[in-house]
């Protein structure tokens, strides 16, 4: 009787003493948190003041990059692929690479604080600095930035107010990717994944992320155009709800959502896939493996990346995380990770190195076909096309709506 | 040491400590954490967690009918995974159990065990393999004009049935070993054929393992989210919910919200499993 008075007893003040502590350390005041105020746009935010690297020291001997796949590679996919190992010889820095599917992950990845340097697309170079999870770039300490085309720099998504936080590593689109012996009239058209989905259903395949929805409302764009949709980034609240009827119909006929590259390559290869959205590279390597595929960018246009390579503001390697980002806008490393990925290069002299047609195939240099691309950024309530008479969706309202899609 | 003699309650709050630290830090502390997380909300634009007190997540997880749809859809199969699994584990347990010899009863044990030595990512995507377009399944069905079911929940469920089927084989074998063989010769001697004799003797007594390995198959079932993402096609559990929210959406609050379901699912279950008595005898 006494022992079981005694646990209850002990039960209480081990509970007690865990609420005291909860509520200790849950009420902050809502403003507690970096990055600024709640309600953040392209034009209207203010980042957490973070001081940039002043002057380079000596290599950590080791750098830990976040990358997209195929941004970094060292041989191990294709021996003749391999951009990091001269890297490697030239710093002495080792470089640990972990890949990423989506934007999303990166975000979250940063916040870890374990990772030197980010390859961030417009979708999530904003997020990250509103988040004080990168820093500022002195692009001062990193000579081949001079080299970089100029309408890459000093863009919405990678600085603020003048400063740079990052380098531009490069910029492609999402193409349409088929199987040739199952559909053999090329499409030209985003209609092969929507309106005329049905002819493979259950062998769709999309992009598995709410930034997804993007592509949507850039098919309604052309499509359905008393919708009004200027900026694919900017819906308010019907255009949304437009572009999530759109998905919800595409779903029925969709086998399977694609984020793992390697996942979508294996899917074309066994058939499961026929048709769907796509990044070069995969094309690439399906045909490496001699798989019969085709890609083409339809005539609605596409959603396409710009991406940047940015400092973690946690970094533990920043010295050798500059000379990662000065390695990878060097001539030779930028062409050939653009030609292996399939996008245009942030460095002219890198056109000199790539093969035959590459910069005039992936239009490097070609400042207007560049506007034309609707690049990957995070949807925000101000809305970015100008309008001030409506309230766009955000990011949290897309994630929301893809969970719906997804059903 | 003289010092432990003379105290007993020393003594075995010594022992206690380690294994109660572990129970009420890492394993308790962190359920805690994590129901706490679930009452904050999460600024969308960085993804940071701002530490306000709001029940918006609950809300929102009981309002939007997509959750809802989700939450029942995972209970369905994880359901739908445990009654496979008991159908299909209740013959072999038996077979190893009470028929075979000695020598095949170790070499069936094995042969039981052998596939949890295999990772379970192998696994999955050996399944992947199976019933993909120009898989196995395609292969051996098409001849009868039939197809691979492909990608999707009826592939989750084949999956998920057979991950988890030697974690139900094994307590009912255990059980059923614990059936004096008396029992079915005066069962014989009363009257009674094989088939009421399974009926009416040996479930009844098999029941609570049966029930022991029904928490396995329907808790792993409820919080699984790899083996979806493999063979799932377009499908989504509840697991999946918590990782596009964790991982993808940076959306912490939500996605710890989304975890209580499971949760709560599992107390209920283990609460109903408690009033049969199964729990008693395990």
């Amino acid at each position: 009787m006494r022992y079981r008075r005694r646990i209850k007893g002990l039960v209480a003040v081990a509970s007690t003493l865990l609420l005291v502590s909860v509520a200790g350390c849950g009420t902050d005041s809502g403003g507690d948190d970096d990055g600024g105020d709640d309600t953040p746009g392209a034009e209207g935010f203010t980042p957490p003041d973070l001081p940039m690297l002043e002057e380079l020291g000596d290599n950590e001997g080791q750098v830990n990059i976040l990358a997209w796949p195929g941004y970094a590679e060292d041989g191990s996919t294709d021996p003749a692929v391999d951009w990091v190992t001269p890297f490697e010889e030239e710093t002495g820095c080792e470089a640990n690479v972990k890949y990423f599917a989506t934007s999303d992950e990166a975000v979250q990845l940063m916040k870890s604080g374990e990772y030197d340097v980010v390859s961030a697309s417009g979708d999530a170079s904003l997020r990250l600095i509103a988040a004080g999870d990168v820093e500022p770039v002195n692009t001062d300490l990193i000579p081949n930035y001079a080299d970089v085309y100029d309408y890459l720099k000093d863009r919405d998504w990678n600085s603020v107010d003048g400063q740079m936080y990052g380098v531009p590593h490069g910029y492609g689109a999402n193409l349409l990717m088929w199987r040739t012996d199952v559909i053999t009239t090329p499409p030209t058209s985003w209609s092969a994944v929507f309106d005329d989905a049905a002819d493979n259903s259950g062998k769709v395949t999309a992009y598995d992320s709410p930034i997804y929805i993007a592509d949507a409302a850039l098919y309604l764009k052309a499509t359905q155009p008393d919708l009004g949709i200027e900026d694919p980034y900017s819906l308010d609240e019907d255009q949304l709800a437009a572009a999530v009827d759109l998905l919800k119909a595409q779903k029925e006929h969709v086998g399977e959502y694609w984020s793992d590259y390697l996942k979508e390559v294996q899917a074309f290869t066994t058939g499961d896939s026929v048709v769907g959205t796509t990044w070069q590279v995969i094309a690439n390597v399906a045909q490496g493996e001699d798989v019969p595929v085709e890609v083409t960018l339809p005539e609605e246009g596409a959603t396409g990346w710009s991406d940047t390579w940015m400092v973690g503001a946690e970094a533990k390697n920043k010295n050798c995380a500059y000379a990662w980002m000065n390695h990878i806008i060097s001539p030779e490393a930028n062409a050939a990770v653009a030609e292996y990925f399939g996008e245009a290069p942030s460095n002219p002299k890198a056109c000199d190195i790539a093969s035959e047609g590459h910069c005039e195939t992936f239009h490097a240099g070609d400042e207007e076909y560049a506007a034309q691309i609707a690049y990957w950024t995070t949807p925000i309530e101000q809305c970015l096309d100008g309008r001030t008479d409506v309230k766009c969706t955000d990011y949290g309202d897309w994630t929301q709506a893809w969970t719906e899609i997804k059903g | 040491m003289s010092v432990l003699s003379r105290r007993p309650g020393l003594r075995v709050g010594l022992l206690l400590t380690p294994p109660m630290l572990w129970l009420g830090v890492a394993y308790l502390g962190a359920l805690a954490a994590l129901l706490i997380t679930s009452l904050w909300s999460q600024n969308d634009f960085t993804g940071n967690i701002e530490r306000i007190w709001t029940l918006d997540n609950f809300r929102d997880l009981f309002t939007i009918e997509v959750y809802r749809t989700i939450a029942l859809r995972t209970i369905g199969i994880a359901a739908l995974v445990t009654v496979i699994d008991a159908v299909l584990a209740f013959p072999i347990a038996l077979f190893m159990a009470k028929v075979a010899s000695p020598r095949w009863q170790r070499v069936l044990v094995i042969a039981v065990l052998m596939p949890l030595w295999a990772s379970y990512l192998v696994k999955a995507y050996a399944w992947r393999g199976l019933v993909s377009a120009d898989g196995l399944l395609q292969t051996i069905a098409s001849p009868f004009g039939l197809g691979t079911p492909g990608y999707g929940l009826i592939a989750t469920t084949m999956t998920l049935a057979y991950l988890w089927l030697p974690y139900m084989i094994l307590p009912i074998y255990a059980g059923l070993e614990r059936v004096p063989n008396s029992l079915f010769e005066a069962s014989a001697d009363l009257g009674a054929g094989s088939a009421t004799t399974l009926r009416r003797v040996v479930l009844p007594v098999v029941f609570p393992a049966v029930v022991a390995g029904s928490i396995f198959t329907f808790s792993l079932s409820m919080g699984d989210y790899i083996a979806v993402k493999i063979v799932g096609g377009t499908g989504q559990l509840l697991g999946n919910v918590v990782y596009d929210n964790q991982g993808a959406a940076n959306n912490l609050p939500f996605a710890a919200a989304v975890a209580t379901v499971p949760i709560v699912v599992m107390l209920a279950y283990l609460a109903a499993v408690r009033r049969t008595g199964a729990l008693e005898q395990l």
